[in-house]
Order: structure tokens, then C-alpha cells, then sequence
């Protein structure tokens, strides 16, 4: 592995990384010939190949650079953009491919046919993929690209690490791989949002620990003296992500070379975990990461400090301390101790209030600042963001009511509550996000046309709309035929019949997800021309403002 | 049979009746410092640091 030719010599990580990579090439070649399934062998190969390119590009780097890159350049910190770039690339990939493969499979609801009748293209196999893609992989590179750029612009240092930035952001979009294409060839642990198998999780873990390390190494060496609320809620994501992917996946493979394997939980114990995982994938991905996101661009965008600091700090440890304990309500009537239930039930209904408090200091952090919404289509976004973050979490807590769920559980209702969370909500935010980022870190002017992001919102609301309101209807709908008795006792309708009275709004549903999907698409031909043709902002001379 | 004043026992019994006020007093200490008026100013220069950058 020593390849120093001249005066500069590899860093631990370049000669580390170089020859784990390579005994981990020689290793995923050998599972692969040794595999007992071809998913297995596929994903062997695919890591092998994986791993061989690293070790290639790990050498090609080395050998291309000169020095490694300063921590500062005339005396202001040299941000490390290299890594927010490939993020925030493939979040506009990967949200596309999600949101394309929702609309399939809305479709396949809608029109039955289009399943084709082969195992890949299954909704079964398709709809976690569309959950993947979008959360994970869409949401998940947003927090990346978001994440890696908050915290070094509100330390002030460049992001820890020379080559561990760019394992996280790689080998994440590698679990993406080995997970999604996984879920098509029906590699599956069947847990909701938790499918990947045994050795996607392993490597997963690997990466959120480097993750975590990278993010809380360059908050320790940070030169603002305090550490800004966003990286709080950064911070608590990639902590709690670790934890609940560790408590909800200890499995036990069949064989180190198949892809089977079974949890260690056992019956409503293995419920319970699954829930706690599931709902606080939803607090601690979809919440706490993305108001982290909110923190950082709403005062930035609106040129407006945060409304209220001390809201923050309380609404943040609310949310902390109430969020684990709210997953019961996924379980609301089964085999978990009722005590349990009402637990969950109770904590969710507290839970009301912290999430009101980041919307209130989300949308007042506008004060003086109004009348942008009415020019600036990217804020207007990130506002609506928050409205819909304030709408989700009313209608969480109230569904989470026990007489309400035993009405909504298993409906359509369900589906638009979450869609208004996860369109709304975290797809704004990030939508606005990345519109703010994609400029800052190609060092453009501005956006290649605020027209364009006018008609992305106006296309993507519509499609929201449409889409829960389906929803809330049909769902709402199917909750009650279910529960609908005849004069002598008996149900007055079958299974079927709510299925076909299910129809028009699974149709609608398709057309607002289709909406949705332009939208994106007319996003990502705006941003690609804001790389491509954008003009090039002059930097500033002058050092950075010492701070007050 | 085990006997029933085992420490670990105790510990156990401890730790599992006293989680609910000792984070309650925790929730409470944050709040009392977030709330604290001589924090007020640090606070409100933390407010706009999104917005100090060059």
C-alpha cells in the first residue's frame, strides 16, 4: 500500500480505507461465489465491485492531489462542499425515482393491470421501495447535504474528516442500492420502513456511526461558541436514528451467505419494537431533521432571526423527552397491554404542543418579513412547509385518540395523514431547501428561474391537495362501511364493495401524486440550469465578519 | 429464593420508580434555563446567527 512517490505521504484514512477496501473486495467476491440465493450473490457482487472502485478512486485521489485541502483559506474557514454536492444530486435523483414509483403504484390501486402480474413489479415489492426511496433516500440526502452545510457554516470550521464526508455520503447511497434493488428481487425483513436485511443493516451501521463522528467531531472543534439550535436537532437525529435502527434489527442471518434472516423479538415484544422504531423514525427522521432544516433556512431565507430562541430550547427537550414513548399508537387495539396503548395514546396527545411550538417559531420567525411571501416563491415554499408541519401533527395526536383510531386505523386515512406530512411537510421543506443550497454551493447568483419554482409550488400544492383530500374522503368512507351494521346484526357490506367504492379516489390520488411528480421534475430542470448556465457570484474580498 | 433487600433488587426498583421525576426535574431545569432572564440576551444573539455569516 505505500505508494508515496514524492514528498507527500497517504493519511491514515487514504492507506486504512485503501486496504479495508481491498480485503473487503476479496471477501464480498468470495460470499458472492459461496452465495445461496442470487439476490445474495448479486449483492455480493455488487459490493465487491464496490469496493475494488474505492480502493481505485481512494489511490487515483491521492496520487491526483497535491496537499491536503487547509482548514482555512485568509482566514476564513474553507468550506467542504464536495460531499453537499453529491448529496444534494441525488436527493433530486432519488426524489424523483420515489415519487415516480408512488404514482405506479397509486396506480396499481387504481388499475389493477398494471401490477403485470410479475413478482418485480408487484405492489408489494413496489411500495416499499416508493417508502424507501422517498424517505431514505430523498429525505436522508437532504439531511446529508443540509446537515454537512449547517453545521459548518454555523461552526465556522470546515466539516471534520478529509475522506469520512465522503464515505457517509456514498456508502448511504450505497445501503440505498443494496436496499431498494433488495426490496424488487423480494430481499425483504418485512418490517415497515425497517425492510432492509440483515447485511444492508450492518453496513448502514457502519456509515451512521462515521455519520455521527464526522458531524460531532466538527461541532467540537467549532469556533461560534455556541452551538446553534439547528445542529441540536441534527444532532438528535443521527443519535436517535442510531439507536432505533440498532434496537428494532438485531437479527440472526440463516447463513453468512444468504440473504434470510430473523429477528431477535418475539411476537407483540417484536410489534412493540417495531413501532417505537417506526414512529420515531417518523419523530426523529422526519421531524427532528427536518426542523433542523427549518432552523437553519427560514431565518436565512427570510433574512429574519429565529422568532423566539427560548422556544427552541423548550420545544426542542419536549420533543425529546415525549417523541419515544409515542409509538403505541400504531398499536391500538391488538395484542399490546392496553396500559401500553393508553400510554402511547396519552404521550402522543402531549406531543401536540412541541410540535405546535416549532410551527408557531417557524412561521412567526416571518414578522417583518410578510410580504416576501408574495415575491419570493422558495420562502413561500418553506412556509407552506410549516403550515402543513402544524396540520400533520393536529391530526397525528387526534388520530391517535383510541375511539378516532378504531375509525381510521387500517384506512386510507392513515395514508393522507401521512402524505400530508411527508408531501407537505418534509417534501417543502426539503424542495426549499435545496433551492437555497443548489446557488450557495455551485456559487451562484441565484436560481436559474423563480418562475419555474412558482410553477413547482403551484403544480405541487395542487397535487397535495388532491391527494389528501382523497384520502381524508375515502378513507373516512372505508372506516364506516367496515363499521356498518344491518338492522339484524349483520355487516352490511363486503370486503369487495368497499374496495370498488374505493375507486374514483384512488384515482384522484394517482393525478395529485402525478402533479407532485411534475412538480419535481420541473424542480430538477431548474437546477440543473442554475449549475449549468447560472451566472457565477463574485466573492467578496473582504474576510469574514468577526462575530458580534 | 432471592432474598427480597438484594442491592440489586433495590437498584432495580430505584431506577425504574425514579426515572419519572428525575426527568421531570431535568424538563424543568431546561425550561427554568431557557426562561432565565439573564440568558435572555445570549439568546437573542443566538437567534440571528443564520444570518452573521459573510
Amino acid at each position: 500500500m505505500s505508494a508515496s512517490s514524492s514528498t507527500k505521504s497517504m493519511t491514515i484514512g487514504e492507506s486504512g480505507l485503501s486496504l479495508i477496501f481491498a480485503v473487503t473486495a476479496f471477501l464480498c467476491v468470495f460470499a458472492a461465489a459461496k452465495a445461496l440465493d442470487t439476490a445474495f450473490a448479486f449483492h455480493a457482487s455488487l459490493a465487491a465491485a464496490a469496493s475494488a472502485a474505492s480502493v481505485f478512486f481512494i489511490l487515483n485521489r491521492y496520487f491526483e492531489r497535491g496537499d491536503l485541502p487547509p482548514q482555512e483559506i485568509n482566514g476564513r474557514p474553507n468550506y467542504n462542499l464536495g460531499p453537499i454536492k453529491f448529496s444534494s444530486f441525488m436527493a433530486m435523483f432519488w426524489g424523483i425515482a420515489g415519487f415516480a414509483v408512488g404514482l405506479i403504484i397509486a396506480s396499481q390501486l387504481a388499475w389493477p393491470a398494471l401490477n403485470f402480474d410479475l413478482p418485480w413489479t408487484s405492489f408489494g415489492r413496489l411500495r416499499p421501495l416508493h417508502t424507501s426511496a422517498v424517505i431514505f433516500a430523498f429525505g436522508g440526502n437532504v439531511l446529508l447535504a443540509t446537515s454537512f452545510y449547517v453545521v459548518q457554516r454555523t461552526c465556522r470550521v470546515r466539516l471534520a474528516g478529509d475522506l469520512a464526508p465522503w464515505f457517509v455520503v456514498v456508502g448511504y447511497n450505497f445501503f440505498i442500492l443494496i436496499a431498494g434493488t433488495g426490496y424488487l428481487l423480494g430481499v425483504t425483513e418485512g418490517k415497515e420502513y425497517a425492510e432492509p436485511e440483515w447485511y444492508s443493516d450492518l453496513w448502514l451501521t457502519i456509515v451512521w456511526v462515521v455519520y455521527l463522528l464526522v458531524f460531532l467531531t466538527t461541532v467540537i472543534k467549532r469556533k461560534e461558541p455556541h452551538i446553534f439550535v439547528a445542529n441540536w436537532f441534527y444532532l438528535a437525529f443521527i443519535v436517535t436514528i442510531a439507536v432505533l435502527h440498532l434496537g428494532n434489527n438485531p437479527a440472526l442471518p440463516v447463513s453468512f451467505f444468504g440473504s434470510k434472516s430473523y429477528i431477535a423479538w418475539g411476537g407483540v415484544q417484536d410489534a412493540m419494537f417495531q413501532w417505537w422504531y417506526g414512529h420515531n423514525a417518523v419523530g426523529f427522521f422526519l421531524t427532528a431533521g427536518f426542523l433542523a432544516i427549518m432552523y437553519y433556512f427560514i431565518p436565512k431565507r427570510a433574512e429574519r432571526p429565529v422568532y423566539s430562541y427560548r422556544l427552541s430550547i423548550i420545544h426542542f427537550w419536549a420533543l425529546i423527552f415525549l417523541y419515544i414513548w409515542a409509538g403505541p399508537h400504531h398499536l391500538h387495539y391488538t395484542a399490546l397491554p392496553d396500559w401500553t396503548q393508553t400510554l402511547g395514546m396519552t404521550f402522543s396527545i402531549m406531543l401536540w404542543m412541541p410540535s405546535w411550538g416549532g410551527m408557531i417559531n417557524g412561521l412567526m420567525t416571518l414578522s417583518g418579513a410578510w410580504d416576501k411571501l408574495r415575491t419570493d416563491p422558495v420562502l413561500r415554499m418553506l412556509v407552506v412547509s410549516v403550515a402543513f408541519y402544524g396540520m400533520s401533527t393536529f391530526e397525528g395526536p387526534m388520530m391517535s385518540i383510541k375511539v378516532v383510531n378504531s375509525l381510521s386505523h387500517y384506512t386510507d386515512w392513515t395514508i393522507g395523514h401521512v402524505h400530508s406530512g411527508a408531501l407537505g411537510w418534509v417534501g417543502f421543506v426539503s424542495f426549499g431547501a435545496l433551492y437555497c443550497l443548489v446557488p450557495w454551493i455551485w456559487n451562484r447568483k441565484g436560481l436559474y428561474s423563480l418562475k419555474l419554482v412558482n410553477w413547482h409550488f403551484w403544480t405541487a400544492t395542487l397535487g397535495i391537495v388532491l391527494y389528501i383530500s382523497a384520502m381524508w374522503v375515502s378513507g373516512i368512507l372505508q372506516g364506516l362501511m367496515w363499521r356498518s351494521y344491518t338492522a339484524l346484526g349483520f355487516l352490511e357490506y363486503s370486503f369487495i364493495e368497499t374496495v370498488e367504492a374505493m375507486h374514483p379516489f384512488y384515482i384522484i390520488r394517482a393525478a395529485g401524486g402525478a402533479l407532485f411528480l411534475i412538480g419535481s421534475l420541473i424542480m430538477a430542470y431548474n437546477l440543473w440550469m442554475t449549475v449549468r448556465v447560472g451566472e457565477e457570484e463574485v466573492q467578496s474580498p473582504v474576510a469574514l465578519q468577526p462575530a458580534e | 429464593m432471592k432474598p427480597i433487600l438484594a442491592v440489586e433488587n433495590i437498584a432495580s426498583s430505584l431506577v425504574t420508580t425514579l426515572w419519572t421525576p428525575i426527568f421531570f426535574a431535568i424538563f424543568i431545569a431546561i425550561v427554568t434555563y431557557a426562561l432565565w432572564p439573564r440568558n435572555k440576551a445570549a439568546f437573542d444573539e443566538a437567534a440571528s446567527m443564520p444570518l452573521r455569516e459573510e
